[in-house]
């Protein structure tokens, strides 16, 4: 039973595995995909109580790591149901894309359950790799191959940052000599003001700086979201960043709460460089996905606020604020993927009158970016606020301020989004038709972003009670 | 919680907070725009009257926040959704609720596109703007002052005029600007407090570097909404671009929240940051008053004209506030309800004439004395109620102001002065082409009966402050006398620690 949903997600790869050896399967991969999706949400939710140990202890389940699956599946769920046409994913190759897009979420969840140095590398590349076959699977649009460069990129980066990993895992292997998270969670902690040991843990933590983007391990992300189908840098912009936080967290603790001093100013550093090159980049930009792009790498390093306060509820702040992103970040997205006629990329000026093309789509666009950039009563707003207020308790008022700074800066290029949508005349664009899973889908996004940020108070007390039993 | 008299039975408050934003989320269902229209107006007007409560059952004898609700909201923050209301904001409030209706008849037949979203804006600022003068919690007033961004944006964005992109984006950058320093003073203040509740905020013994700080924070956030001299530049953009009900709310009820702002946190929460710095904000409001003045001077657009007359008439406010005495303070208070009530009134009466020409250039309406006398009456009275001419409203305001200005400060007083003058010259420049210059305008229709529904009540107002000012300063003296009590603790305690070695 503690493995019920990873073990659903399995046999279903193994089903669609299937699937795609027939022909113009794409229809009934989707609905297969769905359904996995919906019960290992059910399945997560089932298991949210229960905790124990599997596999000579390398698989940890407790409620931290099922709350981190319910939130992979829900994600999971609502990009399957906005983008399940998969407009710009050639037919014959449909198939094969779910199965990949469910094969990375298992690796995924397995990644948020390890706590074993291998068994989370293994989990890492299954999820990773999947993301890779993604990206190419796009129709070439003008015959420019843009998906090859971005996939190319992609996964030349993730290799990179996936052997410096391998390289800080060893360095702790080797400090320690296990590979068990509950044995080296005692022994870093002596060692932890060490040099070595935080260069192990720096070097062990960038290759999820790289999952989560941030600075400077985001390189890949303008032109992967850029080159990548609508559908596939929805997926890659939301769920896999719920996996990276999980283990940071977790990686985190490995210093907390003696002497992490080195690690907190490199969190600081990251975090301020995350927050004002995102920033500063996202306003140059057209395209409206690698604004997009911009923004996460910008988001990145407010989630960093709340892991170098090395604190429980910092944490559960982090978990609440990655949370409440993949929702708004799914909201924006799922605009995109409507507005998108046919799987090509969207410039923010085809956003032009969408209030009148298509006025739900309109909405969503406007609670999307507004709570994306932190305004209330978004769930933004409020996980800006106690990332802050956390950061602020640890004495961190410089970065307090140049945080707030930059909530400044972002509201220009979200708010340019939005004026372009409500502001401006259609010119002719089409109205933007708009079936009923997308509209019920849009609704409980914008639902789920309002009460978020005006009822937080079961959500983070779960999530505080998830953190302070990782171990 | 000593400072909350608790609201036993009704929930008075949440209900006037919440009941336009469940009339919104129903008109989302309602189809037909006369139904449409017909709902907002039952919904402000029915809150208009279950708000009027709140003045008879007042008791004004006590500076305490009264009709107090607390709810516990994020207990590990020690958020509290708390409301409560004392003599300074319980005006503010009758004001906004008695002034939505208006704007909802103002914009009958202005609005000709999109009623349905129209007025669900018009009601969710409502909420918002209700409950930013009845919040005694930092957190929800933070929450609500910034969400009222997102509607008002619409309104300007959506319904308004020709360079309605430019004014909403500047609306929106220099508000949000101003209010993100803001934010962290409050967390600032929260780490002192452990308590996000503005009551208990104040009064506490803050070092004065610290107060300082917070109070330019502070300062910054209400100076941009204010808007203060250097600040006030998305003013006259947002208010000639936006439809008349916006305009009327920018006017009557956004710019008080600058001030409210002052009175409610600045003053009480950073008193010796006042005390330091209040002689600088005093400077400020006289260079506001002379400069907007003399803008509005040179305005061929009516609607700039009132605009800039705004920021005049708004230094006087920040002038009474700052010289801490309690005429000032008073007048200042009763000077916010004036300009709500007048400003409002004037922005109605060109929306009105925008309606019939189109055109807000002072020199399409030359001579229209002729062919419109109801609308050029209320036009008038409305006028000299602006330049404060005796008997209306605006002249036992800005009277209270300067007797407190000249009890105060001597030199600053003096240099308000020609502001009066400057506001007399401008409005009656206005009145003077809208009456008998030109030829007349035979082609357009008098105000119809909605229309004199609408500016009748406003009228009232201008002539019973004006006249019998009593009721009105009366709710306040309580309140505005605790207030210079707090400032003048921190006073005689910095004296102190300066005496003793």
């Amino acid at each position: 039973m503690l493995f019920a949903p990873e073990l659903l997600m399995l046999i279903g790869s193994l089903v669609l595995f299937c699937l795609s050896l027939g022909q113009r399967k794409g229809n009934l991969a989707k609905y297969a995909s769905l359904v996995l999706g919906i019960a290992s949400c059910i399945l997560s939710l089932a298991t949210l109580q229960m905790s124990g140990n599997l596999f000579y202890d390398a698989y940890h389940v407790d409620m931290f790591s099922q709350l981190f699956k319910l939130a992979i599946s829900i994600g999971l769920v609502i990009v399957l149901l906005f983008s399940g046409d998969l407009k710009g994913v050639d037919d014959n190759l449909r198939p094969e894309y779910f199965l990949f897009m469910i094969l990375s979420t298992l690796g995924l969840m397995m990644l948020v359950s390890s706590v074993e140095l291998l068994s989370l590398f293994i989990a890492l590349e299954l999820s990773s790799y999947s993301l890779y076959l993604m990206v190419p699977m796009r129709d070439d649009h003008g015959g420019i191959k843009m998906q090859m460069e971005a996939a190319i990129k992609y996964i030349l980066f993730g290799v990179v940052a996936t052997g410096t990993m391998l390289y800080g895992m060893s360095f702790i292997f080797g400090m320690t000599g296990t590979t068990y998270f509950s044995e080296l969670v005692p022994r870093m902690h002596e060692l932890a003001t060490t040099p070595t040991a935080m260069l192990a843990i720096a070097l062990f933590m960038s290759g999820f700086f790289y999952k989560l983007a941030v600075f400077p391990f985001h390189f890949w992300v303008p032109d992967v979201y850029q080159g990548a189908s609508n559908a596939t840098t929805a997926f890659i912009a939301s769920v896999p960043k719920l996996g990276a936080v999980a283990i940071l967290i977790r990686v985190t603790t490995l210093v907390a709460p003696t002497g992490g001093e080195a690690v907190v100013n490199m969190l600081m550093i990251l975090a301020v460089c995350s927050m004002f090159y995102g920033n500063l980049s996202a306003l140059v930009q057209k395209d409206i996905k690698r604004m997009l792009g911009f923004s996460g790498i910008s988001h990145a390093g407010f989630v960093l606020l709340g892991l170098l306060t090395l604190k429980d509820t910092g944490y559960a702040t982090s978990m609440y604020y990655i949370a409440g992103y993949v929702f708004m970040n799914l909201a924006c997205f799922l605009v995109i993927c409507k507005v998108s006629k046919n799987g090509e990329n969207v410039s923010i000026d085809d956003m032009s009158g969408l209030y009148k093309r298509a006025p739900l789509l309109a909405l969503t666009l406007l609670v999307g970016m507004m709570a994306l950039a932190g305004i209330p009563p978004f769930v933004g707003f409020m996980g800006k606020f106690m990332l802050l207020t956390g950061a602020l308790r640890d004495g961190h008022l410089a970065l307090v301020i140049l945080a707030a700074l930059n909530t400044a800066i972002a509201i220009y290029y979200y708010l340019s989004v939005v004026r372009v949508a409500f502001c401006s005349p259609p010119e002719e664009r089409p109205d933007v038709p708009v079936d009923l899973a997308t509209r019920c889908v849009s609704i409980a996004l914008i639902a789920v972003i309002i009460f978020m940020g005006v009822a937080p108070k079961q959500l983070l007390a779960v999530a505080e009670t998830a953190v302070r039993n990782i171990f | 919680m000593d400072f909350l008299i608790m609201n036993e039975g009704f929930p008075l408050l949440s209900t006037i907070v919440f009941l336009p934003l469940a009339g919104a989320l129903v008109l989302l269902l309602l189809p037909g725009e006369n139904v449409q229209r017909i709902w907002a107006m039952a919904v402000t007007s029915v809150n208009a009257v279950i708000s009027l409560p709140l003045y008879s059952r007042f008791d004004a004898t006590t500076a305490k926040y009264q009709f107090g609700e607390h709810v516990s909201w994020i207990p590990s923050l020690n958020i509290n959704y708390t409301l409560g209301i004392d003599g300074i904001s319980l005006l503010l409030v009758l004001l906004t609720t008695l002034i939505m209706p208006l704007c909802v008849l103002g914009s009958w037949t202005y609005i000709k596109t999109r009623i349905k979203e129209f007025m669900i804006c018009l009601l969710i600022m409502e909420t918002a703007m209700l409950g930013v003068f009845m919040a005694l919690d930092f957190v929800l007033f933070y929450i609500l002052w910034e969400a009222m961004l997102i509607p008002m944006y619409l309104l300007i964005g959506v319904w308004g005029g020709p360079r309605k992109i430019y004014a909403s984006i500047k609306f929106f950058l220099y508000t949000l600007a101003g209010s993100v320093m803001l934010l962290v003073a409050i967390i600032a203040l929260y780490l002192k407090n452990g308590s996000f509740s503005i009551p208990m905020m104040m009064g506490q013994d803050y070092s004065s570097t610290f107060q300082i700080w917070v109070f330019l924070a502070f300062f910054l956030a209400f100076a941009i909404k204010v808007p203060m001299f250097p600040f006030h530049t998305w003013l006259p953009a947002a208010h000639v671009e936006a439809p008349t009900a916006g305009s009327v709310i920018l006017a009557s009820i956004l710019l008080k929240m600058g001030t409210y702002g002052f009175l409610r946190f600045c003053l009480p929460i950073t008193p010796l940051a006042t005390l330091t710095l209040g002689p600088y904000v005093l400077w400020m409001s006289v260079v506001a008053i002379l400069y907007g003045g003399f803008t509005a001077l040179a305005q061929s657009d009516m609607k700039k004209l009132i605009a800039y007359s705004s920021v005049g008439h708004m230094g006087f406010v920040t002038l009474g506030i700052f010289f801490l005495n309690k005429q000032g303070l008073e007048g200042a208070i009763l000077q916010m309800i004036n300009h709500g009530v007048t400003t409002g009134a004037l922005f109605l009466c060109v929306g009105m004439m925008y309606e019939r020409t189109h055109s807000r250039e002072i020199a399409d309406h030359s001579g229209i004395a002729q062919n419109l006398p109801i609308f050029v009456s209320f036009l008038t009275i409305f006028s000299l109620s602006s330049l404060a001419f005796p008997a209306t409203n605006s002249f036992v305001g800005e009277f209270l102001v300067l007797a407190g200005a000249f009890s105060g400060n001597k030199i600053v007083a003096g240099a308000a002065i020609p502001g009066a003058i400057l506001a007399a010259a401008y409005m009656m420049r206005l009145l003077q082409h809208v009456l008998f210059r030109g030829p007349g305008r035979p082609d357009l229709a008098d105000l119809n009966v909605r229309e004199i529904v609408t500016l009748a009540p406003l009228l009232c107002f201008v002539f019973w402050i004006g006249l019998a000012p009593e009721p009105f300063l009366s709710v306040m003296h309580t309140s505005v006398e605790y207030l210079i009590q707090q400032v003048d603790i921190a006073k005689t305690a910095q004296i102190a620690l300066n005496i003793v070695p």
